[in-house]
């Protein structure tokens, strides 16, 4: 062995610390894989809500749990209804008990009575997985139990996912939970063995009343994509710089 | 609903105002464990390494005592992680398929990289003291004797050449690794800092300054831990030869010298890291962000107490005074000493549960309320009685390690 | 070799192996990168498969219709015809093979949904015919009186 100590111990040092590195960065070296980054996608899911419709009935709620398995008396639910209540003096009084999967049969918020003529504006507005272009959840998950698929949903996959709920803290929406029977993370998919088949997401179809509508932002001649083409709308909490694809018309600067 | 469909955080968190109805508290009292225990792993490595490396000679005897306990603690940064996993059967998912976007994702890596720091740094220092207990033991009857010798055989890794030329190779690796070891140390804690840090969702812990922050606080509370228990075992021990009496055998209890070099470290650290905490605050309060309602109401207002009282003045300000004041006593410092564990304690508590304190609605706040009486794996695990068996934890493996390399001189 | 100091390394060594023969048994082989980006397609893709397979449950007013003419008729000449029928029959998922008979919910709360009055100004809630639960026949079902399939009394 000619080689001096120095290098002996310099090698020790720069090789203890990069000694796990090569197994992961594996990981950026299978390019094989890459497909499809060239070729077009086809679809892109997008979700259009319209408040001025929504009358608060919660059948969206009920059908989205029954639908997905969602533990029925659990509080956690992939899609919900919030009360908005303005007051004269400005006030929000703002819930959404059980997801609103019940409905709105009370005119009582949080058990306060509010004076029908305090009131200068309610609504209400449905909220879901806005399956962000960029979305968060699936920058922080560190084993890639989340991901995008190439129509722009956001999937979990439960045989995967560890259960160390920084996807649920990196949402700003507050979509994500803990499923109370897989333990795993759980979220809105647009109902994606729905969409998949050809079928409605089980909200928008039990939606009498026309708010809430799926589409596909890549055809032109989709109703949804047509109407946040030409009309005026909004998404929820931009300025996470997330670009959510559930559209909203007659969003409400009170909403949260 | 059946017992078993428990939805996690539920069971500790009250909600007020409108607050979504999927959010609880999912990062509890585990999650406030974690960087704390990482700190003080962290922090005692960086004390051992003021000595190894800048040839501190007044931290000789508490560095030597540092690393052994740096290694004790190491075990304890990883486990309220696998503690608060949901699915902690899986613990390995990072390591096998990591999604290096994500901040969790390299905990794995760098743990086990700071881990093989330490463990080798301890070689180098003790291989010698291993051969010399293999020779020791050589020829000696009985069983425990013989398992003794083994477990010393396998600790030199097959390396018995103590001649001079081979010990200097040692201390030579031994400071270049503790050399190394800094930047490992604060990038893990720096690190876990940066997981609260970068989630944009969360108006209180996104910040730049988070993963500094985390580092001054780690090793203030790092250097902390070890003074202190130094002092204790020390005490312990001049207290028992004292009762045991013979003249001769007499040992002293912990050096001042020691105790006042490593203090003067602990007080830097604690300026730095007080310094950054109230930058933090002030950036906030000046640039008064949308978010900046919410969180003024939560820190002035519900958490209050936590905040100025409990971290500030009594972990803080406290502790600074009395290390500064005159005449300073073992007495007063290990009081002192207590009240900045304490203080960095309630800085995690305030970081992990006071960001999960306000709903991302704005509208609506949360309380965490911890469970004490365990009834489910669950409220053991991310209740009282989780955290402190993660706390008694690093002192018990210490009592172990501490039979096969011992740290503290016993005159 | 006859230098001790990098025994360490060795063990250093050791691990990075197990790892990597962990990674090699435990990782499935579709685990990768489909897609453009890394931070959002890094994944086990036939997860995407294991998803779509998922059970609906749902079935749609269209599959209803194809043996309850009748049903289907009457409430779609109605003001209720944007109503699915699983709205109040339940998810119709194993109908009427597995499950003969699905269970209505024809509580007062399920037309409450809709009908309990709030007065909500510029609202489409504000709008609805709606009633005060408490005063309104509170002892009896709606459907006492209100076909659900034919809800309008004068219509009658």
């Amino acid at each position: 062995m000619t080689c001096s100590r120095r290098q002996f111990l310099k090698d020790t040092a720069t090789t203890t610390l990069a000694a796990a590195l090569p197994v992961s960065t594996m990981v950026f070296l299978t390019p094989g894989e890459l497909k499809a980054a060239v070729e077009d996608k086809k679809t892109r899911w997008t979700f259009l809500v319209d408040t001025n419709k929504c009358v608060g009935c919660g059948m969206c709620v009920k059908a989205c749990k029954l639908e997905n398995e969602i533990p029925y008396d659990s509080p956690v639910t992939r899609t919900w209804v919030e009360r908005y209540v303005i007051t004269k003096d400005g006030e929000a009084h703002i819930d959404s008990p059980l997801g609103g999967r019940d409905g709105f049969i009370d005119d009582k918020i949080r058990d306060e009575v509010i004076d029908p003529k305090d009131i200068t504006k309610a609504f209400f507005v449905p909220k879901l997985c806005n399956q962000c272009e960029n979305a968060p959840c699936v920058q922080v998950c560190p084993v890639g139990a989340t991901y995008q698929t190439e129509d722009g949903v956001v999937l979990i996959d439960r045989d995967w996912c560890i259960g160390c709920g920084y996807c649920i803290m990196a949402c700003p929406y507050g979509v994500r939970f803990f499923h109370p029977v897989t333990k795993t993370a759980d979220k809105c998919n647009f109902c994606y063995h729905r969409t998949s088949k050809g079928l409605e997401p089980a909200c928008v179809q039990a939606c009498a009343f026309d708010a809430r509508k799926i589409g596909n932002l890549k055809d032109p001649d989709d109703p949804v994509a047509k109407t946040i083409a030409t009309k005026r709308v909004a998404v929820l909490k931009d300025e996470y710089g997330t670009k959510p694809h559930v559209f909203y018309l007659g969003l409400d600067e009170n909403v949260r | 609903m059946s017992p078993d469909l428990v939805v996690h955080g539920v069971e500790w968190t009250v909600k007020e105002l409108f607050v979504y109805p999927n959010e609880f508290i999912y990062w509890s009292i585990q999650i406030v464990m974690y960087p704390y225990m990482t700190g003080l792993v962290a922090g005692a490595f960086v004390l051992s390494s003021l000595y190894h490396v800048f040839d501190q000679k007044g931290l000789k005897e508490i560095a030597q005592f540092s690393l052994v306990f740096s290694l004790a603690l190491l075990p304890v940064a990883a486990l309220p992680l696998l503690l608060h996993l949901q699915q902690p059967t899986r613990a390995m998912g990072p390591l096998l398929t990591p999604h290096f976007t994500s901040a969790i994702a390299a905990f794995g890596i760098v743990f086990t990289t700071y881990a093989l720091i330490v463990i080798s740094e301890i070689w180098f220092v003790y291989r010698k003291y291993f051969v010399e207990q293999v020779e020791a033991l050589k020829g000696k009857t009985g069983l425990s004797n013989s398992v003794t010798r083994l477990v010393y055989q396998v600790l030199t890794m097959g390396a018995y050449d103590i001649g001079d030329k081979a010990v200097a190779i040692d201390k030579k690796a031994a400071k270049i690794l503790a050399g190394v070891g800094i930047p490992v140390a604060c990038f893990l804690h720096g690190y876990a800092g940066f997981i609260f840090g970068s989630v944009k969702a969360n108006a209180l812990w996104m910040s730049p300054l988070m993963p500094v922050i985390f580092i001054m606080s780690a090793v203030v509370s790092g250097i902390a831990l070890c003074m202190l228990t130094y002092i204790v075992i020390m005490e312990w021990r001049a207290f028992q030869s004292r009762r045991s009496a013979s003249e001769a055998t007499k040992i002293h209890g912990a050096e001042k010298e020691v105790i006042f070099e490593a203090k003067r470290y602990l007080l830097g650290f604690l300026v730095a890291a007080i310094s950054l905490e109230l930058l933090d605050l002030i950036f906030r309060g000046y640039t008064a962000m949308k978010s900046w309602d919410i969180l003024r109401s939560v820190m002035y207002g519900r958490d209050f107490v936590n905040i100025f009282f409990l971290q500030y003045t009594l972990g803080n300000l406290v502790p600074f005074v009395l290390l500064l004041l005159p005449k300073l006593t073992i007495k007063r410092t290990v009081v002192a000493l207590i009240l900045v564990l304490f203080g960095v304690f309630m800085m995690r508590w305030n970081v992990v549960i006071g960001g999960q304190a306000f709903s991302l609605s704005f509208s609506g706040y949360m309380h965490y309320h911890i469970p004490v009486i365990p009834h489910s794996m669950e409220t053991f695990k991310e209740g009282l009685f989780g955290a402190l068996t993660v706390a008694a934890i690093p002192f018990l493996l210490f009592s172990v390690i501490n039979k096969f390399v011992p740290s503290l001189r016993s005159r | 070799m006859k230098n001790h100091v990098l025994r360490p390394l060795w063990l250093a060594v050791g691990l990075v192996i197990l790892v990597m023969i962990a990674r090699h048994f435990m990782v499935p082989d579709d685990f990768g990168v489909h897609g453009d980006s890394f931070t959002y397609n890094y994944y086990r893709l036939s997860n995407v498969d294991e998803w779509k397979e998922f059970p609906v449950k749902y079935q749609g007013r269209e599959r209803c219709a194809k043996c309850h003419e009748e049903n289907s008729q009457s409430i779609s000449d109605s003001r209720h015809k944007k109503i699915q029928c699983e709205s109040c029959h339940g998810p119709a998922a194993g109908h009427p093979r597995e499950v003969k008979k699905l269970v209505i919910d024809s509580s007062r709360e399920q037309c409450l949904r809709c009908h309990a009055l709030l007065e909500y100004p510029n609202s489409r809630r504000g709008m609805m015919k709606g009633i005060d639960p408490d005063t309104h026949k509170s002892k009896f079902e709606c459907k006492k009186c209100h076909d659900p399939h034919n809800p309008n009394l004068e219509d009658r």
